[in-house]
């Protein structure tokens, strides 16, 4: 079944650009989100690295496809490159001192370097401008041929595009050799040691291509919106994105896109039906799945199933 | 092929303490190349600490460890596995939700060095894939291959957990209590499986399965709270009144 899946998905983003072509803004970052979870999905899903500052990565990469295209050059997929190179770099050097450690000084050492590239960026006002946010990014056309409209029809399908080949390269990660090891570190590191792997290594592999993807949802963000601001970097950023890869469920990439699309979507209609009491629906919505289907949405199938059938552990 | 000169594993005044305790004491020990040696000793002997001390799990107190002449001691796990040195687990470690198969596809691809390839398939190797086979035909696991290993019976997990070390094609092998837990209508799989392994190979048997350690090993070694009370031919062993006394005692009266 999981083979349609993205087929569907990628059916349903298409569909909706036609279904709702005045709210292209908003579904376009449903699809940046989704690269950020999907990035997430590979660091914890897949290596098991338990993170809550994957938003340093995507921040450095928002900042450095803006700056390129400041500085250097307006090319959109050349700004994906330097997005790629900067959450890559980034999530290489803290992942080498991050992975060092285990448990919850991991996770607070994710927190902590997201705090610290936040810092940096408010500190470094000449480059960055500082709180006010990088400014004065114009995007030349994508492949010289698609200039970016008002409407944001080609900033969707760009991003659509972007997204579309990142998850093709992550199902051909996750099936390859080292997607196998990734699983298998998940599972038991004690056995990875035995057959002779560097447990470390690997995860600082996993970390950096993590990072990179992370680094390409940043320089989506700051190419369509044309602005980068602190709030990438923000820790609820990085929460959020948790949350919607539980939600979805983990280890599978459509629950990554799955979860980000409705808890995005839930959150968007929450918010502007009930502009006060908007997290509660968020609240309940991720309890309701926590506890009946621990795997996430994408177990909803099997778990209807059963309860059809008359199962009485639906969704365990 | 190995060369007149290759020493196999030497250890050296192995000694490991645990804050007070000590497990392991001095230990001398030597592992040729087609060695076949069975350490035995009561419960808590150290034999599982001695086991971890070689493939590099526990960092030793002090003391050496040579494997063709040299100095591993500084070595982590890893890299004395990848220079053949490979044990199995006493408590069964395995990769729970995978399959049967992916469990053994996991080390021959380690083995193979391919474990940082990003775009061919994991199962897309053919002679990775035959050399899977040829392991879950040799210990009779065909009929389970696609299950989830968490999903076996624990003496099926057992022969799994050989089958995943065989892969590795080690050079010394320290097998830790591969027939506890085994019904007694398959251990005969885990002595073929030893009967079978190349005859360079260096092994070492830790099990408490006196027949088992009796059809194996042509030298034993009985390791009694931490230190070596004596090394011997079954024979000489069998007829030891201290081992008699201190392991078979209650058994052979
Ligand atoms: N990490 C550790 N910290 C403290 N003590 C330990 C540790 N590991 C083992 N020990 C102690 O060392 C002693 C030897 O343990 P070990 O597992 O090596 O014995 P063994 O000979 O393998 O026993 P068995 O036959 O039951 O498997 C035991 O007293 C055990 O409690
Ligand atoms: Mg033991």
């Amino acid at each position: 079944m999981g083979r349609f899946v993205p087929l569907i998905l990628l059916a349903v983003a298409v569909g909706l650009y036609f279904l709702l072509p005045y709210n292209l803004a908003f579904l376009t970052r449903i699809l940046i989100m989704v690269l950020l979870v999907l990035s997430l999905d590979l660091v914890l899903g897949y290596a098991g690295i338990a993170t809550l500052g994957q938003a340093a990565m995507y921040g450095a990469g928002a900042y450095a496809a803006g700056l390129f295209a400041i500085h250097v050059w307006a090319d959109p997929l050349a700004g994906l490159v330097a997005g790629a190179v900067a959450g890559a770099i980034l999530a290489l050097v803290s992942g080498l001192v991050i992975l060092r450690a285990q448990g919850l000084t991991v996770i607070m050492l994710t927190i902590a370097v997201a705090q610290i590239c936040a810092e940096i960026a408010n500190r470094a006002r000449d480059i960055t401008g500082g709180a006010d946010g990088l400014r004065g990014i114009r995007m030349d056309p994508v492949l010289g041929l698609f200039e970016f409209d008002f409407v944001g029809q080609v900033g969707y399908w760009y991003a659509l595009i972007v997204v579309a080949v990142i998850f093709c390269f992550l199902m051909v990660l996750g099936r390859s050799s080292f997607g196998l090891s990734l699983r298998g570190i998940h599972e038991s590191p004690a056995r990875m040691g035995a057959i002779g792997v560097s447990v470390y290594w690997r995860r600082v592999a996993a970390y950096t291509i993590g990072g990179a993807i992370a680094g390409i949802a940043g320089a989506l963000t700051a190419q369509i919106t044309q602005l980068v601001s602190l709030e990438t970097f923000a820790f609820v950023l990085s929460a959020e994105a948790l949350i919607m890869l539980i939600l979805g469920g983990t280890g599978r990439l459509y629950g990554a896109a799955i979860g980000t699309f409705v808890f995005m979507w839930a959150h968007h209609t929450a918010a502007s039906n009930d502009p006060f009491n908007w997290l509660f629906v968020i609240g309940a919505m991720v309890l309701a799945v926590v506890f009946l289907l621990p795997k996430g949405l994408i177990s909803m199938p099997a778990a209807l199933t059963q309860i059809f059938k008359g199962g009485r552990d639906a969704g365990t | 092929m190995q060369g007149p000169e290759s020493k196999g594993l030497e250890v050296r005044g192995l000694s490991k303490h645990f804050g007070g305790l000590t497990v392991s004491e001095n230990i001398d020990l030597d592992l040729p190349p087609g060695a076949r040696k069975a350490l035995i000793g009561p419960n808590g002997a150290g034999k599982s600490t001695f086991a971890n001390l070689v493939t590099g799990i526990l960092p030793p107190s002090s003391g050496t460890i040579r494997f063709d002449g040299e100095d591993i001691s500084a070595l982590n796990e890893p890299a004395r596995v990848r220079r053949g040195i490979a044990k199995t687990f006493q408590i069964t470690t395995l990769f729970p939700s995978l399959s049967v198969r992916e469990n053994i596809r996991m080390p021959v691809i380690e083995r193979k060095r391919l474990g940082y390839s990003m775009l061919r398939a994991a199962n897309g190797d053919a002679g990775t894939e035959a050399e899977v086979q040829t392991l879950i035909d040799q210990f009779e696991l065909g009929p389970l291959a696609e299950r989830p290993v968490d999903s076996l019976a624990y003496g099926q997990q057992r022969l799994v957990e050989m089958a995943l070390t065989l892969a590795l094609k080690p050079r010394v092998l320290i097998l830790d209590e591969p027939a506890a837990g085994v019904p007694s209508s398959e251990t005969h799989l885990i002595v073929e499986a030893i009967e079978r392994l190349p005859k360079d190979l260096a092994v070492l048997v830790i099990e408490h399965d006196m027949d088992l350690v009796f059809r194996v090993a042509n030298s034993i070694i009985v390791l009694v709270a931490g230190q070596i009370l004596t090394e011997g031919t079954p024979q000489q062993i069998a007829g030891d009144a201290r081992v008699r006394e201190l392991y078979l005692g209650g058994a052979h009266g």
